[in-house]
């Protein structure tokens, strides 16, 4: 080949070359300034949750009586006490670090966060993909046995269920995961339903690939953008539902913290000591519009028809 | 149509049965009873009053007693709370949520569709960026923080908004008096106002790009007669699904209100009697608010079916 001809090669190739759909997605998320900026703060938060230990010098379950309920240095308002240097968000009724506290509170409202998603994502996704992919009597029956669990007052049974553990807090993952998984499942059915007339499946049957072997190797692969969605979506959810059992005082327990704990101890003295409540409630507050901004910003990127 | 609803009523009953059952296992499996705080009784007579409540019988009798009675419309006594029966401590406290629920309810409804309206009417103008940036305020900060910022801005500094000092009651019940519904309501209804508004919003823009849309203006009628008689028919069907999942938000959502403001109803109820292993009364409530739910639910679609005449309830 000559070196023109080479080059008109080249140029061809990059003007056609492929761009994947994850990619066009990629891009799209990234032009995207909320989203943007939803995952770089909480990335943020969640390095500082990792990371607690070291950015402050104080434990998170350091007693100090001679700082009881002090406001932060640079508090501009009014305050019994000032806590001195190193607590930057104050301190507690019994004199922790307020700010450790959040970061180690932020330890467990995310795990739990992470945990339970996971938890409701693998159930939810097996069972929305084996009805849809069976179809027939089989996803009758086991849609209508979500339809039941859905019109239950979950929330109840959230409760009972931490009755029932007597209020272990490992558990609870399971517990909270393994009732948020309904509606994954009917998104997944509903999106296995409709994959599976396409003709890759088809060809996969008459390959003869076992039904296990289509259902995760190539229908989940091909359902996974709106499950991706949800996922975001569910984790705020998870941590809500948590920050709810902690705050009627079913959750976590002393000395370890979660944002619901915190918040609800902010509440009981917001009237004497409003960082209590302010800092908890802040960090919790922007790590939700984080996670929803990041699931409206995939929603987008991954439906670009919707747009 | 007549034929429908008989069949989702007895559809219901299975549903409930299911309830009532997982929820009676679960209570018994958790660690503790009901009588476990008066452990100083003599033997024999904490044998007698488990004796009188029918709980020295093996789980499944009890479990068939309580079925049978249930049957005849009898919730059984209190365990905790002597001398009331469940049906007597809901005929009490029921009344006192449905009014918080039903006012948060109509005001979410009205609230939330006229501010999502707006929004899509004002596509990607301010109007819009400011409605959602505050739904999406609603929806991320959790009652329990709404609730004690709201107390601490009306009850206790007592804000003064248009010349109006709003010095609210931050607890209590006072036989319903409107001052002290006014806190909860509103706390109970914000989340719902920020979904209601976003799905309004969503669904309406997606209706003012159709076709019929554009024949309407085509006719030259007016921007109000398009939006009103045409656009938000169709754009409140989402809405109506919505109602379900709404009920049970404002459900969960009265748990915390119940306890922060000190309302007499309900849900306040649950979670002490779960705490306390009332064994009874948990039922009880569980039994009323899957029922409230399933009710609900069975609304929702009836009024789907009227709305939508594509829908063939069958």
């Amino acid at each position: 080949m000559t070196p023109a001809a080479t080059r008109k090669a080249e140029t061809l190739e990059r003007a056609f070359a492929g761009r994947s759909l994850w990619a066009d997605a990629r891009a799209r998320l990234f032009r995207n300034k909320a989203a943007v900026t939803g995952m770089a703060v909480l990335g943020v938060v969640t390095l500082l949750a990792l990371f607690a230990p070291f950015v402050s010098r104080f434990a998170y379950d350091g007693i100090d009586y001679n700082v009881v309920t002090c406001a932060p240095d640079w508090w501009p308002f009014e305050a019994a006490c000032k806590a001195g240097p190193g607590h930057w968000f104050g301190t507690d009724t019994v004199g922790r670090d307020l700010f450790v506290r959040v970061l180690y509170g932020a330890r467990v409202s995310l795990a739990v966060g992470f945990v339970a998603t996971l938890v409701s994502l693998v159930i939810g996704v097996l069972y929305g993909a084996t009805a849809g992919y069976w179809g027939g009597r089989v996803d009758a029956l086991m849609m209508r046995a979500v339809d039941i669990l859905y019109s239950l007052p979950f929330i109840f049974f959230v409760i009972i269920l931490m009755v029932m553990f007597d209020r272990n807090f490992y558990l609870m993952f399971v517990a909270i995961g393994a009732v948020v998984w309904l509606t994954m499942a009917r998104i997944v059915r509903g999106q296995t339903l409709s994959a599976k007339q396409k003709e890759y499946i088809e060809a996969a049957r008459a390959a003869g690939v076992s039904p296990f072997g289509i259902i995760t190797r190539h229908i989940i692969p091909n359902v996974v953008g709106p499950v991706v969605v949800y996922v975001t979506l569910t984790v705020p959810d998870v941590i809500l539902i948590e920050s709810f059992l902690s705050f009627l005082g079913l959750g976590i327990q002393e000395p370890l913290t979660s944002w619901g704990v915190l918040i609800s101890d902010g509440a009981n003295t917001m009237e004497s000591a409003p960082w209590m409540l302010i800092f908890p409630a802040l960090f919790m507050a922007a790590t939700l519009f984080c996670f929803n901004f990041i699931g409206d910003g995939l929603r987008d990127a991954l439906d670009p028809k919707d747009h | 149509m007549i034929g429908y609803a008989l069949k989702r009523f007895f559809g219901a009953l299975p549903t409930l049965f299911i309830i009532v059952t997982v929820a009676f296992f679960m209570m018994r499996a958790a660690p503790g009873g009901p009588f476990d705080s008066a452990r100083k009784l003599p033997p024999e007579i904490e044998r007698n009053v488990k004796a009188a409540y029918n709980l020295d019988k093996p789980l499944l009798v009890q479990y068939g007693i309580y079925l049978e009675r249930l049957a005849q419309g009898d919730l059984g006594p209190s365990f905790k709370n002597k001398d009331f029966t469940v049906a007597q401590l809901i005929g009490i406290g029921l009344p006192v949520s449905m009014r918080l629920g039903l006012l948060a309810m109509a005001l979410a409804i009205s609230l939330g569709v006229s501010l999502g309206v707006w929004a899509a009417l004002r596509q990607n103008q301010w109007q819009d960026y400011s409605v959602m940036t505050v739904a999406m305020f609603g929806i991320t900060v959790p009652t329990f923080v709404t609730a004690p910022l709201l107390t601490l801005l009306f009850g206790v500094y007592g804000v003064h908004i248009f010349g109006l000092e709003f010095n609210l009651p931050v607890g209590g019940w006072n036989g319903g008096a409107w001052r002290n519904m006014v806190l909860p309501v509103v706390v109970l209804s914000l989340p719902q106002i920020a979904i209601i508004a976003r799905l309004t919003r969503g669904s309406m823009i997606e209706v003012l790009r159709s076709n019929y849309i554009r024949t309407a203006k085509a006719k030259g009628l007016s921007a109000n007669a398009v939006v009103l008689r045409h656009a938000l028919r169709a754009a409140l069907l989402p809405l109506v699904s919505y109602l379900g999942p709404a009920v049970a938000g404002i459900l969960t959502g009265s748990l915390i209100v119940e306890q922060i403001f000190g309302v007499p109803g309900i849900g306040r109820y649950f979670i002490q009697a779960a705490l306390n292993r009332d064994y009874t009364l948990v039922m009880g409530v569980v039994i009323c608010y899957a029922a409230l739910i399933v009710l609900l639910n069975f609304i929702a679609d009836m009024i789907y079916g009227l709305l939508d005449p594509r829908v063939r309830l069958s």
